[in-house]
């Protein structure tokens, strides 16, 4: 468990999204999506490049604001209580949102400093593998290294609601597992995990539920069964013509 | 507070870590006042006539070029997006982005005058707190609409030119105060001719940091 | 809506005509000339109510602003933009009358007088108002992005006004503010500016008629 900066939040997870759209000009990038997910629960949110994942994990991440619909992430309201969700939430981007001219350990005390979060990070860096290399510049590092340094961040959040962007790319399998690990964290302490990937099989088995977006629409949802997959895949190709991961 | 200095503290950190900005800067800032040297003509009465104006228009110039690259930072691995996950006001990072350009411009602007004293003329030991007063204020005014309006368009595909068109209108008031304190100061003609003017830059200050701690929220949702 | 305002056009539109015509023929043929500067001094009729109402339009825009990021409702930032562009040609007819005055009168084109000087940046930062709507492509980030350039170009105003004027006053305060001007002189400039407020009222109905179609373009798209 982490500790609550000796706030009142409500520590635990759920997404509550009902009618959510984004619009930029004259097209949808997201467009009437509803989509429940309680504490403890993870959802593997499938679809190909384009299809409005990203938006729609920084839509949660209150990163946009949407331009229909409403919603509650962490049991706050995604229009008016964006703060409470920042201080619940991790979001691991496209970006890994690292300066390159810092020092491993400088990039995560500045972290450390923005969340107001106190203690101890040598644990935190021998955890990711990062100890050694903790007084190396950003810059130096290889981009599975940098990689595992921003999960190190995202850690840091001790997020309720965690969102991971393509969780896998770049990743080695050691820290495959440690994310793996993590993630299993999050959902045991009553979190929930949003994890968007094309990667149908990794995502598949790491995730509860599944779901697949497709032209900004959420075509498929169901729960992640043994055999379940094919019916999803059969989704995933009618909609979009392709063969997907 | 506590983030805003963390903030500045890391942009300060990073320049100082890659000194390819700074060192950078500095050499324009001193060619800036090397080709107005040339474009005026070698009669140093005139020079020293010119003297202040050359002087900011440098800083300006300069200005504008260290603003844009400490949006650039953020930028690299979209880092600003990371900044805006993490909770607490939004303002926190205007304002930790403020201090850290405008500590990084004085800092070339500290250094840029010695250079100035020594290629225009000018008496720069009597003068020099009344300049670093004025080099402060006019700086805090000059970064205070220059990082909200840097935050704008750092997106923008045309953000080179759409930069300092924007700005530099907005910001007539700080170099005309400024060039105008700096004038006096530089003659000796004492603090009651330059107090108009620093408290002028003072307003001015004021007004656009609090404008601009407001707006910058506007600035960056999406 | 549309209606309603299109029923308001033509006789805002015909208002706006007829008294610029009589404004023209009572500033050009019936109010006397200037005892001092002479016939040229007629192009006041024009030079003052642009520039005022090339001021009501950026005080436009603040409104249009403030209210757009309070409540998000396109049609704030609609109004906004509408009345910048015009604001903007104002601007340009007020320098170009006020150049045209100035050759005669001080022997050159542009002066840095102080309100002169005020007006030239302020067509700056609107024109960059406008340029930087046209280079964000998103219409939402856009709006949100003006309104704050038009908020803090208008509050800049005063303080610009008074750099400048400290700056440099060049003998010439405004020809309304020393009380200098003759009383002869109100009635046809008051007509004048009558005119030349309803052609900016008729601009901007069109303007923003203009802007709500385009909306309703963009939203009947996004339906699709």
């Amino acid at each position: 468990m982490g500790q609550d900066g000796g706030r009142a939040a409500p520590r635990q997870g759920g997404i509550a999204l009902q009618g959510i759209g984004k619009a930029y000009g004259a097209a949808w990038a997201v467009r009437g999506v509803d989509l429940t997910l309680g504490p403890g629960e993870s959802l593997a949110l499938f679809g190909p490049n384009g299809a409005g994942k990203t938006t729609l994990l920084k839509i949660l991440a209150t990163l946009i604001t949407p331009t229909r619909g409403d919603g509650r992430v962490a049991g706050f309201d995604l229009r008016k209580e964006q703060e409470g969700i920042r201080e619940s939430l991790a979001l691991l981007a496209h970006g890994t949102h690292l300066y390159e001219d810092l020092t491993v350990r400088e990039n995560v005390e500045f972290a450390a400093a923005m969340r107001r979060r106190a203690g101890p990070l040598e644990a935190l860096l021998e955890r990711v593998g990062l100890a050694e290399a903790a007084g190396e510049r950003v810059r130096a590092l290889s981009s599975g290294t940098k990689r595992r340094l921003t999960l190190a961040k995202v850690m840091l959040a001790e997020p309720t609601i965690l969102l991971l962007d393509e969780p896998f790319t770049n990743l080695d399998q050691a820290a495959v597992a440690l994310l793996q690990g993590f993630v299993a964290e999050v959902l045991a302490r009553g979190g929930s995990v949003i994890m968007a990937t094309h990667d149908l099989m990794r995502g598949y088995a790491a995730c509860r539920r599944a779901a697949v977006l497709v032209n900004g629409r959420l075509i498929h949802e169901a729960p992640a069964r043994p055999g379940g997959l094919e019916a999803l895949r059969a989704a995933y190709v009618a909609a979009t013509g392709t063969q997907g991961g | 507070m506590g983030r805003v200095w963390a903030l500045a503290r890391k942009d300060l950190l990073t320049e100082g870590r890659s000194k390819e900005t700074l060192n950078g800067l500095l050499f324009f800032a001193a060619l800036v006042l090397l080709i107005f040297g040339f474009a005026l003509g070698p009669d140093p009465e005139r020079l020293t006539q010119a003297a202040a104006g050359v002087l900011w228009v440098g800083f300006i110039l300069t200005g504008l070029l260290g603003l844009t690259r400490a949006f650039q930072v953020e930028q690299e691995n979209e880092s600003l997006e990371g900044l805006l996950l993490y909770p607490g006001d939004r303002g926190a990072i205007y304002l930790g982005k403020l201090v850290g350009s405008v500590v990084f411009m004085l800092a070339v602007e500290v250094t840029v005058f010695p250079c100035f004293a020594f290629f225009y003329n000018v008496p720069l030991w009597r003068a020099l707190p009344g300049l670093l007063l004025t080099a402060a204020l006019g700086t805090v005014g000059f970064a205070a609409v220059g990082t909200l309006f840097a935050a704008m368009t750092m997106h923008l595909r045309a953000r080179e030119v759409m930069f300092p068109l924007l700005l530099l209108p907005f910001v007539v008031p700080v170099l005309l105060a400024a060039v105008k304190g700096t004038e006096a100061f530089l003659r000796g003609a004492g603090r009651a001719e330059a107090f108009p003017w620093l408290t002028l830059l003072g307003l001015f200050d004021l007004i656009f940091v609090t404008l601009s701690l407001f707006a910058f929220e506007w600035v960056v949702e999406e | 809506m549309a209606s309603r305002s299109s029923r308001l056009m033509l006789p805002l539109g015909l208002a706006a005509g007829a008294a610029l015509l009589a404004g023209l023929y009572v500033g050009l043929v019936r109010a006397p000339a200037d005892a001092m500067q002479g016939e040229v001094q007629r192009i006041m009729y024009l030079h003052v109510p642009t520039v005022l109402v090339a001021y009501l339009a950026f005080f436009v825009v603040l409104v249009g602003s403030v209210a757009y990021l309070l409540t998000r409702r396109e049609r704030w930032d609609i109004l906004a933009h509408a009345s910048a562009e015009i604001g903007v040609l104002f601007t340009v007819l007020t320098i170009a009358a006020g150049a045209i005055w100035g050759k005669p009168t001080w022997g050159a084109w542009w002066t840095w007088d102080a309100r002169l000087t005020t007006t030239a940046i302020l067509l700056l930062i609107y024109i960059g108002y406008l340029m930087l709507r046209a280079a964000v492509e998103d219409q939402a980030r856009g709006a949100r992005y003006a309104a704050v350039v038009g908020i803090l170009g208008f509050l800049d105003i005063p303080i610009i006004h008074k750099s400048v004027e400290w700056w440099r006053t060049l003998h010439q305060p405004s020809s309304l503010a020393r009380g200098a001007l003759d009383p002869v002189f109100y009635p046809p400039l008051a007509l004048n500016l009558m005119a030349f407020a309803l052609l900016y009222a008729f601009l901007l109905a069109q303007r923003v008629e203009l802007g709500n179609l385009e909306a309703e373009v963009l939203r009947r798209r996004l339906e699709e």
